[in-house]
């Protein structure tokens, strides 16, 4: 698939969890934004349960997204504005260089948008020869440096202030500065040539409405609207689920999504487009294109277990609170889906038994789900996903998946948990080998093999001498006086 | 919805003690049989029990982790009340079960029975008794850890805040982020230790701001993990399962 990239996780989070600038950023990041998310949610007017009511809206309108899609698509298609269902990445982008082609384009503008990540649409462009320049600041910064964005909202996060000085003086040729709103002006100027003179606009797509048959795109930077504005033609992508039926839904999930993504009770910038600039009016593009993108999104609708994940609003509140996240940041889950979302995204839409260390590798705390706008059950679904990694799963083409000696250690593990006879055998032989490993202050501090992973930052306790259970067997139990370890 | 109506009167009840603290720390399981005893409750011990299977499960490996269900539920179904001293097998029981063995409409039945009368200990002392001091007293300051599945999947926060505040000479001082994960995770504590071992420091630094000379939490797996790095740290604070402290007295 173009643009999903897996299979570094461990190796990519080992760097990361040695970069102290990358730590202090993280840190920094979610104590400001994880917990101010939690408090504007409390906030609301409708309290924090406002979450499950967007739920159960994102889930019904689920359940009618052909026709909510058609009807988007219609009145777009009634103010002159065209649309394409694109069923995979390869497809999508063929449309928007046939789209450029047709107007010689040379030049483009971009706005945020993951889903042109996922489909890896400015290596296509750039490839057929056009310049495609990313606005937000922090897309452009990355790109700037040849790099991926590592955060969905906080895309260069992972850089200072410095490092993007030493970058800017490089690329745009300024002298060396660190002074954030002395950069923030230098990308202005060096932008504000590139929005003028963009043949094209490419933008994302935060909430699509079918009532009123419009998309909804949210900045902080004014960026997006220049980029749907100014050049003369706009394209637009959606993954196929970001739509709502009605305005009154669309109000309740773009609040959600304001708060969720930056703790904001509005974005800065706000614009509602619905088709090309009408014969009245004087901005906006002499054509617009939206695609609405599926690649690999009807196969997570079609199976119920991972159904609800087609719910996200892609705000990334979820990577503001997870602790793993906290620590090896974006690159670790690959590109371009990072965090607790990406860690079940990304396994669905590339390949689940590649992208195995992003299901386990998580710690199942929960946070994410208490953080999420729209309430995502992410710990179930990566338990799901854990589970066809190991049983295998011909529906998703996953072929089991754990060693000849786990499949043993498990089967092993469920005659004893069903046999105590058993059990308190194999408790004997395990207190019989913690005699063997060396302690410190009476407390192990070497374990072997599998476990060598616990010792290395940690002790561990050694066994009592004899189980509760064992003891209360023997009725030498009295509260206090019989329990010794 | 489990543990909708509240049983009129427990006289019995059944232990369920998790894998650690029977192996680990049976002192733990002891204080709880003498708190409940002094209760005046009858106290149960189904010796057969073993594990609730959480770890098979996590792993991916559901069949294996039924097993341990239906053995479970085999064992406990006759129960008045189940009580067990951790948040994280309480949420295995009364928010798994029921899914990991739905394929069955019997046995899911059976589950959903067992998970019904199922309670953490915090839980089942403050909203079944409605008991908030148990007459423990010990002397010191402590910090209580938020386990992951205890707050979050159960909701519980406030129940053992408030037993803790009533232990005579005891002072709870809150640390920074107590609901952030000490990191344990089960089987990723094991495959992933490096990022394991991040997380946890975060935990170990926001405990050792309190300048507590406890950590008390309601999950001995969160416990060993948090009292492993401070043990290997050299740190003097003690890490100590909440049953534990209410079953020191004056």
């Amino acid at each position: 698939m173009a643009g999903i990239e897996i299979g570094r996780y461990r190796e990519v989070a080992r760097e990361s969890l040695d970069n102290q600038t990358l730590q202090r950023a993280l840190s920094g990041m979610q104590q400001r934004i994880g917990r101010a998310t939690a408090q504007k949610y409390k906030e609301l007017p409708e309290g924090p349960d406002l979450r499950f009511q967007a739920r159960e809206i994102r889930l019904q309108t689920l359940a009618g997204l052909d026709v909510h899609l058609e009807r988007l698509a219609e009145r777009i298609r009634g103010r002159g504005g065209q649309v394409f269902f694109a069923q995979t990445g390869e497809e999508a982008v063929a449309y928007c260089l046939e789209v450029a082609a047709r107007h010689q384009v040379r030049s483009v503008v971009k706005g945020k948008s993951m889903v042109s990540e996922e489909i890896g649409l400015n290596q296509a462009l750039e490839s057929a020869g056009i310049q495609a320049t990313e606005t937000d600041l922090g897309e452009y910064i990355v790109q700037l440096a040849g790099e991926h964005p590592s955060h969905i909202i906080a895309p260069a996060i992972h850089k200072t202030r410095e490092e993007v000085g030493r970058l800017f003086a490089d690329k745009l040729g300024i002298a060396y500065t660190d002074d954030p709103a002395a950069l923030t002006q230098a990308a202005r100027e060096a932008l504000r040539e590139k929005f003028l003179t963009a043949d094209m606009g490419v933008t994302g797509c935060n909430l699509a409405c079918a009532e009123t048959g419009h998309i909804t795109t949210l900045s902080n930077e004014g960026n997006i609207r220049m980029a749907s504005t100014l050049p003369r033609v706009h394209v637009a992508l959606m993954g196929m689920e970001r739509i709502v039926p009605n305005l009154q839904d669309h109000d309740i999930l773009f609040r959600l999504l304001s708060r969720g993504a930056a703790a904001q009770n509005l974005a800065g910038y706000v614009s509602s487009v619905g088709g090309p600039a009408a014969w009245d009016q004087v901005d906006g593009p002499e054509e617009f294109h939206l695609i609405v993108l599926d690649n690999g999104r009807s196969r997570i609708l079609a199976d119920p277990e991972f159904r609800e994940l087609l719910c996200c609003i892609r705000c990334g509140a979820c990577l503001n609170v997870c602790p793993v996240y906290g620590k090896i940041g974006g690159y670790a889950y690959g590109h371009p889906y990072p965090g607790p979302i990406g860690s079940v995204l990304t396994p669905l839409l590339s390949d689940i038994g590649r992208a195995r260390d992003l299901c386990f590798g998580e710690a199942l705390c929960g946070a994410c789900r208490d953080a999420c706008p729209v309430n995502l059950d992410i710990p179930r679904m990566l338990l799901a996903l854990r589970h066809k990694c190991v049983q295998g799963c011909a529906n998703w083409g996953v072929a089991p998946g754990a060693s000849k000696q786990e499949r043993m250690l498990y089967s092993l593990w469920a005659r004893a948990v069903s046999n105590r006879s058993l059990y308190n055998k194999l408790l004997k032989a395990a207190r019989w080998g913690q005699k063997l490993a060396p302690r410190s202050g009476g407390w192990l501090r070497k374990l072997p093999g599998p476990l060598s992973g616990w010792t290395a930052s940690r002790d561990l306790p050694p066994m009592a001498e004899c189980s509760f259970i064992e003891q209360w067997k023997k009725g030498k139990f009295h509260p206090e006086d019989h329990i010794t370890r | 919805m489990p543990h909708e109506s509240r049983p009129a009167q427990i006289k019995k009840i059944s232990l369920f003690v998790q894998c650690l603290v029977d192996v680990y720390e049976p002192q733990t399981a002891a204080s709880m049989v003498d708190i409940f005893t002094r209760l005046g409750l009858e106290v149960d011990c189904p010796t057969e029990q073993t594990c609730c299977g959480q770890m098979a499960y996590n792993a991916g490996h559901r069949r294996e982790a039924a097993i341990a269900a239906r053995h479970f539920v085999s064992l406990f179904e006759e129960a008045e009340a189940i009580v067990c001293p951790s948040g994280s097998c309480t949420a295995m029981i009364v928010h798994h079960y029921p899914q990991l063995l739905a394929s069955d409409p019997k046995w899911a039945e059976r589950a959903q029975r067992v998970a019904a009368k199922t309670y953490e200990f915090t839980q089942f002392l403050v909203d079944i008794l409605g008991i908030q001091d148990v007459g423990a007293a010990y002397s010191g300051t402590a910090t209580y850890h938020d386990s992951c599945h205890l707050a979050r999947t159960l909701g519980i926060r406030e129940q053992p805040r408030l037993l803790l505040n009533k232990v005579a000479g005891l002072s709870l001082v809150e640390m920074e982020d107590s609901d952030r994960c000490c990191g344990f995770g089960g089987v990723f504590s094991l495959k992933y230790p490096e990022i394991s071992q991040a997380v946890l420091q975060d935990k170990v630094n926001s405990i050792l701001r309190t300048g507590a000379d406890l950590v008390v939490g309601c999950d001995l797996s969160c416990l060993i993990n948090i009292q492993g790095m401070l043990h290997r740290q050299g740190a003097k604070v003690q890490a100590m399962h909440i049953a534990q402290l209410l079953g020191h007295r004056a």
